[in-house]
């Protein structure tokens, strides 16, 4: 029971699961860390690893293929290598997951009631079946669901959308847990209903003190609701820091054009969409050196060919306060506040 | 909503393209020798509106009630899910317009009426210089018009057929048609496969190959083998990566800029179709609740669901601003279909509601050159009137009761803009 | 529910007049001398066309075919009295009418023969359940290791030996050769008579049945758990920390058993409607032997009779099939 380190602590993970074409490597050299009240944010594409990674706090990976090295720790105590009975026991009580489509997240055949109370008796054995379901209301009252009592015998299926997710959270929080891995949890509903999704999750946080992972590639959930922001490409982090930095002051050129790619409801309508050429990497057969070169404009301004030849170190810019990045740019702030942002967002350059 | 499967974990689906695929099956990916400047012009910034545009597609009163039976033996009619119930709108000639709403409230049955998937219980949809009436045509009348309106779908992984090759994906639209002979086609298909972005070699491959992006591209291009005048594109990137959406977007923009195509955009996520459409349309359990230009609807919506919509997207500036903007929260469920609401069906869930707003259900009002809004309290946010700015209009009192000492107005209810409208503000007509 | 049951009633009903009347036709414009079967019976086959005619006469062959069926239908319901050859018998509803070969009534006859079948019905088809899914989710949780693959590929193997040979064998070796006691003495003994015996006697006919018919159940639930074992609900389970056995029988099969229901529902129905070959080699004197022994003798009333039965039996077994994943499956409302 470390007191010193945050509640949780990934240092160097690295997954590689053996496919009928290679071995795949999905995560590598990845290591950040979330404490309890805070709120980290990860954001990928397809082939990031932002899922695999998180699966992997949870041991979640089928133990007999999946090889992982590094260090996952949780409240001081080694994830990686830990026997299944040791899992069990974190799964559901410190740490807590929830999916993104919770139609095919819950059981169709079980009652939302019971599962719920599966989720409390299998960490309180000597609960009794009463106990359970006043649990179960209790937390489904907490989420905001109307006429708990009488819900709480429902299927999934007589749910809608918004109150399916707000379920897989009630059940996910009922141990209490200290932090919560929430996986798309917004991506398949409507946006007033996610807004709404959100501020729940916010407030139980405050609530209930917890860590929060929010993965996701949706660049204005990480906007409103993550103090810190990792940034993965084809299984390594390519930036992390303050999500405010990240977000106003990224230094890495993936970053820039996911900031790029994505229209502004509020901002001027002369900024221009610009995709990022090419498709994610594949992860059989990685590119050399930096894994997105192939994709990136900048590499012109790097001198001789090393974004070809050498992965760039995770490591600090030159803005300090705990901004890391993976990129062999030496002024990446300069270029992106010179070329970049007037072109993507112009608005935003007079405000500075 | 859309089901996103990118089940991108190797473990659960190592066959994934996503993953997987080679390189080569896009055009040539390495990019690293064009600078930063050469890829920003090749994007583009929000489309602008031509506000003197003839409209390819004019919506008027559009409905679509499902019927609903009920169980035993014999199986009556027990009521209707009005999906749509009387909409109306505009598509000018190569312009877009974007239909937002949330899950049920029409616009995917919009998209598929305007396309003659379903036939439409009542209503016109006049399209083409012809304006001829899409609504009512038979089906084998409908044939040579499906030329001109087509289809892009939501799911990549579903729409395409995995046991047809590309190239008879795409080809398929040009032999039934018969609009290019036999020999010609694959030469088409291999142009189309160019435009939108693909290897044109890669005709005899199968979709399972490409990615979700790809994929996509391989429907627009399907979708567009017959020069279409108008695209109805349902959620045509909801289900792909950021960047992919980006170059998804992009794609559909040049092409409306080269051909001169019409679309009508189906989404849920307003940034985007900000970006897309100089027009939007605000959809509500079957009906516009609001249809301006993009201005007038992301700067100074009138409706109180358009706003609550507006404030509950995310938006990445927030970062710079730190923690959450006041949202307005929305109480409650979307009522069902089936039985929606007396009046304004928006009602059950709105803090202006008041007692008219049951009884008298609100037109779709023009209250600018190019703004119409159906709501009684129809206002700025944080500025909505105290009593119902349509009382005068519709011959009712404050309360929603017929009050016969005021004549009712006529008002327009088709599509299109008139150059007389009512100024919520004064209270009056007035002239462009 | 209720309204449900009593529309697929009705259909049912519907499908066994088709079923009947078509059969009758069968009869009726199908073979020569239809009443030869049981002129040669009567008279000892002394049978010369004179006597042919006074019998199809009698079985009344030369009326109208509605007729006569009107009057079969009656039978069913009420029973009616038979004249043939100067001798009235009375049958009693449900009346098939009198067998060709014997006079008897069909239903006297079935009446005995039922309670043979359904001991052999229900023995095999709890052995198709008791072997075929365990093994099934077995193999699923072992998918593409060597256990797995040496049980799909052994069962392979199995199932393409046909029925016939490993049912003889089995006979020859375990009743014959070695003569096990109890198990050897194969045969149906009403279970009123000596359960053991009774048991002893179809043991053999159901470890056949079991075996053979369990190969396509591992099949049928090697693949619903698979596919069971790879949706999303199970990630949930096991991130709530669940134990892997209740994740796996819980969460899992749960949800893989619905298909398998829905098949084993009808294979029962399959199985009650006669098993041709374990009547045969096991020496029991069900439906099934009769019925194809009747069809060669052309005895119209025990083949209309069974054929009646086997609609009846899979109407059943359809109905509760429907009901029954109704109830597995929340998701599912009848209408």
């Amino acid at each position: 029971m470390s007191s010193t380190e945050p509640f949780l602590v990934v240092e160097d993970l690295t997954v590689r699961f053996p496919t009928e074409d290679g071995l795949v490597t999905a995560v590598q050299d990845l290591s950040y860390s979330v404490e309890k009240g805070k709120t980290l944010g990860i954001v990928g594409e397809s082939g990031s690893g932002k899922s695999v990674s998180s699966m992997a706090v949870l041991g979640l990976h089928d133990a007999r293929t999946a090889r992982i090295t590094g260090s996952i720790r949780v409240d001081g105590q080694e994830v990686v290598g830990l026997n299944e009975a040791g899992l069990r026991k974190l799964r559901g009580r410190q740490i807590a997951m929830i999916f993104q489509d919770a139609l095919a997240a819950l059981h169709p055949f079980y009652k939302i009631g019971g599962q719920l109370a599966e989720a409390y008796q299998v960490h309180h054995p000597k609960a009794t079946k009463r106990e359970a379901r006043r649990k179960a209301v209790e937390m489904l009252d907490r989420v905001g669901i109307p006429q708990p009592d009488r819900r709480v015998d429902d299927f999934p299926h007589q749910f809608s959308g918004g109150m399916r997710q707000r379920a897989m959270i009630a059940m996910g929080l009922i141990n209490d847990p200290s932090l919560l891995i929430a996986d798309e949890p917004t991506t398949a509903l409507d946006v007033t209903v996610q807004a709404q999704i959100l501020d729940l999750l916010q407030d139980l946080q405050r609530e209930f003190n917890s860590a929060v992972i929010i993965i996701t590639h949706d660049l204005g959930v990480i906007a409103e609701m993550a103090d810190d922001v990792l940034v993965m490409y084809a299984g390594r982090g390519v930036e992390y820091g303050p999500g405010k930095e990240i977000l106003t002051r990224p230094q890495m050129p993936y970053t820039w054009g996911l900031l790029s790619s994505v229209p502004d409801v509020r901002g001027d309508t002369d900024s221009k969409l610009i995709p990022i050429p090419g498709n994610p990497p594949s992860l059989l057969n990685p590119p050399t050196g930096c894994a997105f070169h192939p994709r990136c404009v900048h590499s012109d301004k790097v001198e001789g060919d090393l974004c070809v030849t050498t992965m760039p170190a995770f490591e600090q810019g030159n803005t300090g306060a705990g901004h890391l990045k993976r990129c062999h740019l030496r002024d990446p702030e300069v270029i992106f506040e010179r070329e970049v942002l007037p072109v993507i967002a112009p608005e935003l350059l007079e405000e500075k | 909503m859309s089901n996103i499967n990118l089940d991108t974990d190797p473990e659960r689906n190592p066959e994934n393209p996503e993953t997987r695929h080679a390189p080569e099956l896009a055009k040539p990916g390495d990019v690293s020798h064009l600078s930063f400047a050469e890829i920003a012009a090749q994007g583009h910034g929000a489309t602008r509106l031509d506000p003197d545009a003839p409209a390819v597609l004019s919506v008027d009163d559009l409905k679509m009630y499902f019927p609903v039976k009920s169980s035993g033996v014999v199986r009556r009619t027990i009521g209707h899910v009005q999906a749509v119930d009387g909409i109306s709108f505009e598509v000018p000639r190569g312009g877009s317009l974007g239909l937002v709403g949330e899950s049920g409230c029409g616009k995917s049955t919009t998209g598929r009426l305007i396309t003659r998937l379903y036939e439409p219980t009542g209503g016109s949809m006049h399209f083409g210089e012809d304006r001829v009436d899409l609504a009512k045509v038979s089906n084998r009348a409908m044939k040579p018009l499906r030329r001109d309106v087509q289809m892009i779908f939501q799911d990549p992984y579903t729409s395409l057929n995995p046991r047809h090759t590309v190239g008879s994906i795409v080809g398929a639209p040009l032999a039934v048609h018969k609009v290019v002979p036999k020999d010609k086609i694959k030469d088409r298909v291999k142009e189309l496969l160019e435009v939108v972005g693909l290897n044109p070699e890669h005709y005899n491959r199968y979709p399972n190959e490409f990615s979700g992006g790809q994929r996509q591209r391989i429907g627009i291009a399907r979708a567009l083998t017959l020069n279409p005048k108008l695209l109805v594109a349902d959620e045509p990137v909801s289900a792909l990566d950021v960047s992919i959406q980006a170059q998804v977007i992009n794609l559909l923009q040049e092409l409306q800029a080269e051909m001169g195509i019409a679309f009508l955009f189906i989404a849920h996520d307003l940034a985007i179709v900000r970006h897309f459409c100089p027009e939007v349309a605000v959809m509500y359990l079957g009906k516009i609740v609001e249809i301006a230009d993009r201005e007038t609807i992301y700067g100074s919506a009138h409706h109180p669901y358009t706003q609550a919509l507006l404030s509950a997207v995310p938006d990445v500036k927030q970062a710079a601003v730190g923690g959450r903007r006041e949202r307005i929260r929305l109480e409650g469920d979307v009522p069902s279909p089936i039985n929606p609401p007396s009046g304004c069906r928006f009602r059950t869930r709105c803090h202006l509601a008041q007692d008219i707003c049951a009884k008298v259900e609100p037109p779709l009002l023009q209250i600018g050159p190019r703004h119409k809004v159906a709501c009684h309290f129809a206002g700025e946010l944080g500025d909505a009137p105290r009593t119902p700015v349509t009382a005068g209009l519709l011959g009712v009192d404050g309360q929603g009761s017929p009050d016969p000492s005021v004549t009712p107005e006529d008002i327009a209810t088709g599509p299109g803009y008139e150059k007389r409208w009512f100024d919520v503000k004064s209270r009056q007509m007035v002239s462009a | 529910m209720f309204a449900y049951v009593v529309k697929r009633l009705l259909a049912g009903v519907l499908v066994l007049f088709l079923v009947s009347m078509s059969i009758f036709l069968l009869f009726w414009y199908g073979p020569n001398e239809p009443a030869r079967v049981m002129c040669d019976t009567k008279t000892s086959n002394r049978c010369n066309a004179e006597r042919l005619d006074r019998f199809t006469e009698e079985l009344g062959y030369n009326n109208a075919w509605y007729a006569e069926y009107g009057e079969y239908v009656k039978g069913v319901f009420v029973g009616r009295d038979i004249t043939v050859a100067a001798q009235t018998t009375r049958c009693d509803a449900p009346c098939f009418g009198l067998s060709y070969k014997n006079g008897k009534p069909v239903w006297e006859d079935m009446k005995e023969r039922l309670p043979a079948t359904f001991s052999v019905a229900i023995g095999g088809a709890t052995l198709y359940l008791l072997l075929g899914v365990p093994l099934g989710v077995a193999a699923a949780r072992r998918r593409g290791t060597v256990q797995d693959k040496a049980l799909v590929s052994s069962f392979l193997f199995l199932s393409s030996v046909p029925y016939y040979l490993f049912a003889l064998l089995t006979w020859l070796f375990f009743s014959l050769k070695w003569e096990v006691p109890v198990i050897g003495d194969t045969g149906y003994v009403p279970l009123t008579e000596s359960p053991t015996a009774w048991f002893g006697g179809l043991a053999l006919a159901w470890i056949c049945l079991g075996i053979f018919g369990c190969t396509q159940y591992t099949r049928y639930a090697r693949g619903a758990m698979v596919e069971a074992l790879s949706e999303d609900y199970i990630r949930t389970a096991k991130a709530k920390g669940l134990p892997t056995r209740t994740v796996v029988y819980r969460h899992g099969l749960r949800a893989a058993l619905v298909p398998i229901v829905t098949i084993f529902g009808i294979d029962f129905g399959t199985l009650l409607a006669g098993t041709i070959f374990t009547e045969e080699i096991f020496d029991i004197e069900g439906i099934g032997l009769w019925a194809l022994r009747a069809v060669g003798q052309r005895d119209l009333p025990i083949v209309s009779a069974t054929a009646l039965f086997s609609a009846v039996v899979l109407i059943m077994a359809n109905l509760i099939v429907d009901l029954v994943y109704s109830i597995l499956d929340p998701r599912v409302r009848l209408s």
